[in-house]
């Protein structure tokens, strides 16, 4: 009895020591974190993709917690909506943004762009640029080996067996600029997205004169500026034989793509155009 | 005990299919493009315009900077334009197209073939006529040869190697060159040897090579300081370091260059051409090419003008065979597939390799069973089967810490894997990545 009683009291005044020692230790060694920054943290999709630029989630909470303004910070997983809560709760503006997606610019599809030899190293794209230009004549296109497939995180861009070029997925894409690191021959670009997701961009990087391109691939860019010419918004430049539309400056009105004659220029998203080509194009029929 | 290299190494089925065959001048071809990118260093800047008449010997393009070298018409002709074309990588290079008439030669160039064995040039005067040549190095890599003839002055030069070792299996070029003109590459050696001011010479010949090894050392005995050392058969000997330790024995140190062992390396075939350029004044534009293969009708050795079509040369050995699989530029070890035929010859062209379907295939890719013997073969002292990881996991940083800059690209760790890992294309993506990380941090 007395020994049992003996031990109760010992350790409970151990115990009592301790966490008298321990209630000083945590008051004075205590590091305040502003409590702004686990509530960031939550409102953060957690990803960890490093799209925002910042090694991790936490890593940008902290930084928009630390920062004056939220002004070229963006998280573009969860896009507008999550940098308005993370606004609300630090009690600064979010910085208006037009959503990104990534654009795929090479258009040469087995059908487009004839193959001429047959590539049988490693599958990755990197190993393939640091060996040659490609299995076609095109030493600037897609060498389909998937290096962007595997960098997305998202599930957001496939392989086409039948083209052999990568497809993005816009409403998987974040944004997040891990294919355009990944991409060898940067043919992957961010783009903005565009009113009601339609835009129009130059599905081409090839630097090679026209006349090269034109043996190499159906539907290059010769840099032939007759986009240049047709663009009323001046959004259009042809730098090393290659044609290229700021977004900023485009508004959409797709006359370049008519007067493309490789019909490299792409339009997306747009609904069916019904107007006068098709009507020329059947009235002759009709006549006949 | 023959001489050879300390570490690693592979001993690759020899396959010298065309050894013996004589060395035969191929045709003019009708069309000539010479790529102004044919070797390290920036291409070099054309001095002709489109309609100029040049004749065989004209210089056609200057040195662009320090490293890079003078570019001559392989034939007399008419200038039909300047612009890019495919080259043997796949991608667009500059080049000079001639349209080829006649073969009217520059008058300059002596070209009887009585030989000419004194040289009363100083040093300066026989670094600036190989310049003026465009020589470079013809074992393959292409480094301009009077940079390599002028080392920095912390260094001297206390010997001249001459490699004629020819490790690459298939390619019999060096070795025909050695039988049929050993007394012009003789005086090469000793106007090389009186650039660099030393007065010894070893000449490095495998053992596979009897015929040459006597011959030379016959030749050899007549000129003063010039050796000749048998050496054991073993890939990659040809290597400019592997070449100096089995000489010389001292070991270039990482990152340093070869002239840190007071060796001076260069190519058997350099030194014929440097005979040429001085004592005849003629300017390298054509030079020895091995065109063979297993189902190829008659590989041959041949004297072909730079700028020649290759598909001409395998047509003149009868034609590309039916299996063929792959067609490579340069030895099978570490030569490069070619993405067509139509590309041109250039000054590295050693020789042209057609793979028969079966020899081409790549065996299908495993898991690496940790047997280590990419590490005992690698000539360098790396170990490939962890940079090979390293790189598929890009962590590129720890590949520098591995010191993959040293890697030769030789192509032993693969050649020798069991499990047909793909080492030689992970090891060069980390090259190239290493290297850029390297220049991106100079560059801050």
């Amino acid at each position: 009895m007395n020994l049992i009683l003996i031990a109760v009291i010992s350790l409970g005044a151990i115990a009592l020591i301790s966490a008298a020692i321990l209630f000083v230790a945590s008051k004075k060694f205590a590091v305040y974190e502003d409590p702004r920054i686990a509530k960031v943290g939550e409102v953060l999709p957690q990803a960890n993709c490093g799209g925002c630029g910042y090694p991790g989630c936490s890593a940008f909470a902290d930084a928009c917690v630390k920062a004056e303004t939220l002004e070229g910070k963006y998280c573009p997983v969860g896009g507008q909506s999550v940098m308005g809560q993370v606004a609300s709760i630090l009690g600064m503006d979010a910085e208006a943004s037009d959503p990104m997606v990534a654009v795929v610019r090479c258009n040469g599809s087995c059908e487009h762009r004839p193959r001429l030899n047959t590539y049988d190293g490693p599958m990755s794209c990197a190993i393939a640029a640091s060996l040659y230009g490609g299995e076609t004549g095109c030493s600037y296109g897609c060498l389909g080996c998937g290096d962007c497939v595997e960098a997305c995180q998202f599930d957001a861009i496939h392989m086409n067996p039948e083209t052999g070029l990568p497809e993005v997925d816009e409403d998987k894409c974040t944004a997040c600029n891990a294919c355009v690191k990944a991409c060898p021959k940067s043919i992957i670009e961010l783009r903005a997205k565009g009113k009601k997701s339609r835009r129009v961009y130059v599905s081409c990087v090839n630097k090679d004169k026209g006349a090269l391109t034109r043996k190499a691939c159906d539907v290059g860019c010769i840099g032939c500026s007759k986009c240049v010419k047709a663009c009323p918004y001046e959004a259009i430049t042809v730098t090393s034989n290659l044609a290229y539309i700021d977004y900023n400056k485009c508004k959409s009105c797709r006359k370049c793509v008519e007067v493309c004659p490789q019909s490299t220029i792409i339009e997306v998203n747009f609904p069916p155009r019904k107007p006068k080509q098709e009507a020329v194009e059947t009235a002759p029929v009709a006549e006949a | 005990m023959l001489k050879t290299f300390s570490i690693g190494g592979v001993h690759p089925q020899e396959n010298k299919l065309s050894a013996h065959q004589p060395i035969v001048a191929a045709d003019v071809p009708a069309k000539a493009i010479i790529l102004l990118g044919q070797h390290i260093g920036a291409p070099a800047k054309p001095i002709v315009a489109k309609g100029d008449m040049v004749k065989v010997g004209t210089k056609i393009a200057d040195a662009n900077g320090f490293v890079s070298a003078a570019i001559h018409s392989s034939v007399s002709g008419k200038i039909a334009k300047i612009d890019s074309v495919i080259d043997a990588s796949g991608y667009a290079k500059p080049a000079i197209f001639i349209d080829v008439e006649g073969d009217e030669w520059e008058e300059s160039i002596d070209r009887d073939t009585t030989l000419i064995k004194e040289c009363s040039l100083s040093s300066e005067e026989i670094v600036k006529k190989i310049a003026d040549a465009g020589i470079v190095g013809l074992g393959g890599a292409c480094f301009p040869t009077q940079v390599k003839l002028c080392p920095p002055p912390s260094f001297t030069a206390e010997c001249l190697i001459i490699n004629a070792v020819e490790c690459e299996p298939y390619l019999t070029a060096d070795h025909q060159l050695m039988l049929e003109r050993a007394e012009e590459i003789m005086v090469g050696v000793s106007i090389l040897m009186k650039a660099i001011k030393v007065n010894k010479a070893f000449i490095g010949i495998e053992n596979n090579k009897p015929d040459a090894i006597e011959l030379m050392t016959k030749v050899a005995s007549t000129y003063a300081g010039i050796s000749v050392v048998p050496l054991k058969v073993k890939y990659p000997q040809g290597g400019e370091k592997q070449l100096i330790d089995a000489i010389i024995a001292r070991q270039v140190p990482s990152g340093a260059l070869p002239i840190a062992t007071g060796a001076v390396v260069q190519n058997v075939g350099t030194a014929f051409a440097v005979y040429e350029a001085v004592q005849k004044n003629k300017p390298l534009l054509e030079r020895v090419i091995t065109v063979t293969g297993k189902s190829l009708q008659k590989p041959s050795n041949f004297m072909a003008r730079i700028g020649t079509p290759m598909s001409q040369l395998i047509d003149a050995c009868g034609g590309l065979p039916e299996d063929t699989g792959k067609i490579i530029g340069g030895g099978p070890m570490m030569g490069k597939a070619l993405v067509n035929t139509d590309v041109p010859t250039a000054k590295g062209s050693s020789g042209i390799l057609i793979m028969n379907k079966k020899e081409a295939k790549r065996g299908e890719e495993r898991n690496c069973i940790r047997c280590s013997k990419c590490v005992s073969v690698c000539p360098m002292g790396l170990e490939p089967f962890l940079l090979g990881a390293l790189a598929e996991n890009k962590d590129f940083e720890r590949m520098e810490k591995e010191r993959i800059m040293d890697c030769i690209e030789c192509g032993s760790c693969q050649f020798t894997c069991p499990a047909y890992r793909p080492l030689l294309d992970y090891c060069r993506l980390g090259k190239s990545k290493v290297g850029a990380m390297i220049r991106a941090r100079q560059a801050k």
